[in-house]
């Protein structure tokens, strides 16, 4: 899934190992959710959204909504 | 092999059941080659470098529910279904040749090993299809 979380952590200069260490995950974690090769659960992505005190929506792309406007 | 907390129970779960595993296995292997042991006994020693197998099993099942990180679980069960059908599928193919008479027996606990070897083969197929996210 698309996310914007590489701009948000590097708008607050924290490497993938800050972030991870903030999420309690491994930095092979954020590595993945970055890099969209895995979707995290709902539990950690309100726990992104939580540390970056924004809506879920404004930090993933909802797939739907992606492939629609593609459409 | 990931450095979680839980990781580390695992690792340190797995050094303590290897060791287990060689001295059963010494144990059991001396009391038959004397003839210390028959009977019921006999069944128990020759049970007996099994239980530590087993422990390994426990303890990886165990890892799985300790591991709080959801993306190296989900890694790990990748690698374990990698496993797990390499396993099967060897142990069903041998079982077929040797049905036909054209490979000999081969003792059933060595399917754990090949299962171990299907381990790194579910460890190769995450770093192939998730690159340097596979990490491990």
């Amino acid at each position: 899934m698309e996310n914007r979380l590489k701009v948000l952590r590097a708008e607050r200069n924290w490497s993938q190992q800050d972030l991870g260490e903030r999420l309690e995950v491994s930095r092979q974690s954020v590595n993945a959710i970055e890099t969209g090769k895995y979707d995290p659960s709902l539990p950690l992505a309100f726990r992104i959204a939580e540390l970056f005190d924004l809506p879920i929506e404004e930090i993933f792309v909802s797939p739907s909504r992606r492939s629609s406007k593609a459409i | 092999m990931n450095s979680t907390a839980a990781a580390k129970r695992y690792n340190g779960r797995m050094i303590w059941l290897s060791l287990l595993y060689a001295a059963f296995l010494l144990f059991a292997v001396y009391g038959f080659k004397h003839h210390l042991v028959d009977g019921l006994l006999a069944w128990l020693v020759a049970i007996l470098p099994a239980l530590p197998i087993i422990g390994i099993f426990a303890a990886m099942g165990r890892y799985l529910v300790e591991e709080q990180d959801e993306y190296v679980r989900m890694l790990l069960v990748r690698q374990m279904l990698w496993a797990m059908g390499f396993a099967l599928s060897c142990a069903t193919i041998w079982g077929f040749l040797e049905g036909f008479d054209m490979v000999g027996h081969i003792d059933g606990y060595w399917v754990v090993v090949v299962w171990y070897f299907g381990q790194a083969i579910g460890g190769l197929a995450n770093k192939l299809t998730l690159g340097a996210a596979a990490g491990c």
